[in-house]
């Protein structure tokens, strides 16, 4: 039984989530960035769970699932592409990639 | 007992993240992100959905950081030759994040979210079970080939085509 109500398990995902967008804005490193954006995904799955507990549906929680699986799957394809990029350019810092600019 | 180890996994998960944040090298930030990992699947548990952190864990921990380790080792990127951060890059990031954290104690002073945990018994393996093929049989269908999908892009994406590499 958690011993909190609903609000201090929104306000952890809410936390969770700020931080990993404050990463994404703030980090240079595209492994580094991609990491942020699995915390921001996870903050949401916490989320979701906690709603679907406090409200006594399932549906919140198989929802977790499809998350994970997106997850799992954009893992593998940005990865792909970082290592794809890092062969080209030699370097997976975000200020050096900017060739679609000007 | 259950209120020391809520804030044990909320310190673990939120400590967690600012250090994978706020790590210069990106190994450390993986190992971080793990143990982030590790306590919202602790605080998945105290949700009573074991399940769920059992997955997150597998999922996770088992496979993502793991590729991600993987990579980071592979590219091999130096990680002393950082440029510092740009002050307005974080006076902007700082301030997104704190908006979005009043937002959410605003909804949570104001809002009339349930404080008790409804009543009725803890689901188990067989009601997820009924739900994803049942309700979520189509879901369910979508997300295996949507995996198939990312798994020929990955094949795509990784392989040397050597057509390409003399045409740039």
């Amino acid at each position: 039984m958690s011993p909190f109500g609903l609000n201090a398990y929104i306000l952890i995902s809410a936390l969770l989530f700020a931080i990993g967008f404050f990463g994404v804005l703030l980090r240079k490193n595209t492994l580094v960035i991609y990491m942020c954006l699995e915390l921001m995904l996870i903050a949401s799955t916490l989320g979701l769970v906690a709603f679907s507990r406090f409200n006594h549906t399932l549906d919140g929680s198989v929802f977790v699932f499809f998350i994970l699986t997106i997850a799992a799957a954009e893992v593998a394809v940005g990865l792909a592409i970082i290592v794809a990029l890092f062969r080209k350019r030699h370097t997976i810092a975000v200020e050096e990639l900017n060739s679609l600019k000007n | 007992m259950p209120n020391l180890l809520f804030y044990l996994f909320t310190f673990l998960a939120v400590g967690g993240a600012l250090l994978v944040v706020v790590n210069r090298n990106a190994v450390n930030a993986a190992m971080f992100l793990l143990l982030s990992l590790v306590g919202v699947a602790g605080l998945f548990v105290l949700l009573d959905a074991a399940l769920m952190a059992f997955v997150l864990l597998l999922v996770y921990a088992g496979a993502v950081v793991a590729l991600f380790l993987f990579i980071i080792m592979l590219l091999d990127t130096t990680p002393g030759a950082q440029k510092p951060f740009k002050k307005a890059t974080i006076a902007a990031s700082t301030l997104g994040g704190a908006l979005l954290i009043l937002g959410v104690i605003s909804l949570t002073k104001r809002g009339m979210l349930p404080s008790t945990e409804a009543a009725g018994s803890v689901p188990t393996l067989k009601n997820y079970a009924e739900q994803l093929f049942t309700t979520y049989l189509l879901p369910v269908q979508i997300v295996g080939f949507m995996l198939l999908i990312a798994m020929l892009g990955v094949i795509v994406l990784s392989k040397r085509f050597a057509v390409t590499d003399k045409a740039s």
